[in-house]
């Protein structure tokens, strides 16, 4: 089961979409997974034929559970006799987009740990907790992180479990609430990942005014000879801005993950977009720096309108590298963000306003923007993020070339 | 309802054997002039004459295959062996052709061959007559093992183990023949495919067999002063294992503690522990545990031989550690 997000626990496969014995190629979608965030559809990363499946629909399975064995193409590893699965590559996340919290799915060959798998085997103060009683608190909700066990070895047993789950239902004599729908977990996870990154990370906030009546002016232009369909809207040009701003400024484009950055393997910019029943969803338009205005303006299409039925695929949730916020189509002068961690920047956009503005001596009537970057001290300092913010503008100021 | 001793009961069942079919018939080292080496077969040898009870000269081995080849002709002989300890000498015999010759032969021949023999600790007769191997048997595909606890599986395993096709080693706890308790008139053969739940309870599952039931249920009335209901499980044929009825009541009391008087390493409390992890993990509400025998040749002073063995207080130390009280 992948991680689709920093604050993902758990999915529900819904329907498997490639079979034992179907042969698969990376980026072939094999799954739908269903999460807070809607049904996803679960990208493959390996080429290979489907060994075995080992969750079944309607199944929920935490974050790290092999869902199945692939066969790969490649000749079979050393130390495993012919046939053996293990050969097979477990179906995993994307390797460009390690989240910390979520386990990566159990590697079908053995691999050196990583220093913070190490580091949690190690625990001392890891919770006892028996299998039944582990089982039923996923089933009933209950949190065991700061349960005190009762049974063998102090482990918290089942009664433990019953008894916490009896104390959580008893404040509240009414009649039993409606089943959560997707919006409440939604809620919870927004809820949870916001309050980890504004518990965890040390944020700043940078906001300057630019000038974007070039860019609108080319804009205007190139629509007209465009079809319909095709016209760009300014948020083409700002993902395409920040992307390639964030080549100058690599430092925040990635992620803080066991107390280090990673650099994001790619420029995959997270866009918020906002759901019709609340809430929202970042998923990633990837390598957006290589993307052309009219391809890039497709797929943000194509990811908003997928993000409102409820079809993401795994890898645009899993990976992006950095977050865009445009509020400014709700009429918002500026937006100060909350950075979805592991991410170390969010980039946010106000609504373009004609405004006075003083150039070349004048003062003269302008369509003015206002970036702003909340970006993780840890991962950078005050004076790169400006670096960022002044690259946005001054790739503003010559559309033709974005 | 008489009284009987569990001696009387396996007589019995001879007797009723040696009656109802005349292809059965006795061997074993002082089974006839003697009476048996616990006096099961006293009085046999003037009621049924040396043909049908035989006394065997000192050779497993050569007995026990004797056995073998008498099923094989149509008989339905059952070999007694003094203790487990001295089967060994006749491994190869029950190993490597009564388990095997159905399989080997493709079905075109079958043993109907019974092997009694004692086995256990408790009465001083020290490490080369006292061990309890039967777990040994039960690794062995081909063979039964069954392990009568109580008067009426005394009575009613050998019948059925008779009409079984294939060869059943029946395993009596030395310490029990002496046991004595009410017994029907009218017992006769019992099953021997299911295990038997002696005491239900709710809070753990105390899983045994033969010469260690009784100290089990002993320790489960101990825990039952102490609110701790324990579920005693008698395994009865310790191959093929009953694993319905050991999930069932580990489904119901999520804890298990196996009582075995057989060591710890490689053991059949090792398989059950096995295949409960295998078969019940998201039913464990707390770690398996074991009662065993120390891993030591079975010592011959009685302070020793008792600190060897199982024993109630450790039953119920373990059982309340699996409960989670202390004390």
């Amino acid at each position: 089961m992948p991680s689709l997000g920093a604050d993902m626990e758990a999915g529900t496969l819904v329907e498997w979409l490639k079979h034992p014995g179907d042969g698969v190629t990376r980026g072939d979608i094999i799954a739908v997974v269903d999460t807070a965030k809607g049904a996803i559809e679960i990208e493959v990363f390996e080429d290979g034929t489907i060994e075995s499946v080992h969750v079944k629909p309607g199944e929920k399975v935490p974050v790290g559970t092999v869902l199945a064995l692939i066969r790969g193409t490649g000749p079979e590893r050393p130390g495993h006799p012919p046939g053996h699965p293990s050969a097979a590559a477990a179906l995993r996340t994307p390797p460009a987009a390690p989240m910390p919290n979520a386990p990566a799915v159990a590697p079908a060959a053995p691999a050196a740990p990583s220093p913070a798998q190490a580091a949690a085997r190690e625990q001392p103060g890891r919770v006892r907790v028996s299998p039944l009683a582990r089982k039923l608190a996923a089933d009933l909700g209950v949190d065991l992180t700061h349960m005190t066990g009762t049974g063998a070895q102090a482990a918290i047993t089942r009664e433990d479990v019953e008894r916490a789950a009896a104390a959580l239902k008893t404040p509240a004599p009414q009649p039993p609430a409606p089943p959560p729908d997707r919006s409440t977990a939604m809620r919870a996870t927004i809820a949870a990942a916001m309050a980890r990154s504004k518990r965890e990370i040390p944020h700043y906030y940078l906001s300057t005014t630019i000038d974007i009546s070039v860019a609108l002016a080319w804009l205007r232009k190139e629509n007209e000879k465009r079809p319909i369909t095709q016209r760009l809207l300014p948020a083409a040009l700002l993902i395409k801005t920040v992307a390639l701003a964030l080549r100058d400024v690599p430092e925040l484009n990635g992620y803080w993950i066991d107390g280090g950055f990673r650099k994001g393997a790619g420029i995959h910019i997270g866009s918020a977009i906002s759901l019709r029943g609340g809430g929202l969803v970042a998923p990633a338009l990837h390598d957006a720096d290589t993307l052309d205005l009219t391809t890039l303006m497709r797929q943000l299409q194509d990811l908003v309108a997928r993000a409102r039925t409820g079809s993401l695929r795994s890898s645009e949730l899993a990976d992006p590298t950095i977050t865009v916020t445009n509020l400014g189509e709700q009429g918002v002068e500026s937006t100060f963000g909350i950075i979805y961690p592991p991410q170390v920047a969010l980039v946010g956009f106000g609504k373009i306003m004609e405004r006075p503005w003083i150039g070349s001596g004048k003062i003269e009537a302008r369509p003015l923007l206002t970036a702003t970057l909340s970006a993780d001290h840890r991962a950078s300092d005050g004076h790169r993020g400006g670096v960022f913010l002044t690259a946005i503008d001054r790739l503003l100021q010559t559309p033709e070339r974005l | 309802m008489g009284t009987t001793t569990y001696r009387e009961a396996v007589r019995t069942a001879l007797t009723e054997a040696l009656v109802k079919d005349p292809r059965v018939f006795l061997m074993g080292e002082d089974v006839g002039k003697y009476g048996g080496s616990y006096a099961v077969s006293k009085g046999l040898l003037a009621e049924f004459g040396p043909e049908r009870i035989r006394d065997t000269p000192l050779s497993e081995s050569t007995f026990v295959g004797a056995g073998i080849g008498a099923a094989l002709g149509g008989m339905r002989p059952i070999v007694e062996v003094m203790t487990v300890n001295f089967s060994l000498l006749a491994l190869d015999q029950i190993v490597n052709n009564a388990a095997t010759i159905r399989h080997m032969s493709g079905g075109q021949f079958s043993i109907p061959l019974v092997i009694r023999m004692a086995t256990g600790a408790g009465r001083q007769l020290a490490a080369q007559h006292a061990h309890s191997l039967e777990g040994w048997y039960a690794h062995i595909p081909g063979i039964r093992i069954v392990a009568p606890a109580t008067l009426e599986d005394a009575r009613g395993m050998l019948w059925t183990a008779l009409e079984d096709p294939d060869p059943v080693l029946i395993f009596e706890h030395q310490t029990l023949y002496n046991m004595e308790g009410p017994l029907a008139d009218e017992a006769g053969a019992v099953d021997i495919d299911h295990a038997a739940i002696r005491r239900p309870g709710k809070d753990l599952s105390l899983i045994t067999y033969g010469g260690t039931l009784g100290k089990t249920l002993q320790a489960a009335e101990t825990l039952a002063s102490e609110g701790i209901d324990a579920e005693v499980i008698d395994l009865r044929t310790l191959r093929p294992l009953d694993m319905a009825t050991i999930l069932d009541s580990v489904k119901k009391t999520h804890r298990a503690v196996i009582v075995d008087e057989g060591w710890k390493s490689g053991s059949l409390s090792a398989e059950i522990v096995a295949r409960l992890v295998e078969h019940a993990f998201y039913e464990l509400d707390a770690p398996l545990a074991r009662v065993c025998s120390a891993e030591v040749p079975i010592p011959y002073p009685k302070h020793l031989e008792d600190a060897a063995l199982p024993q109630p207080p450790a039953i119920v130390a373990a059982a309340r550690e699996v409960v989670g009280r202390r004390g």
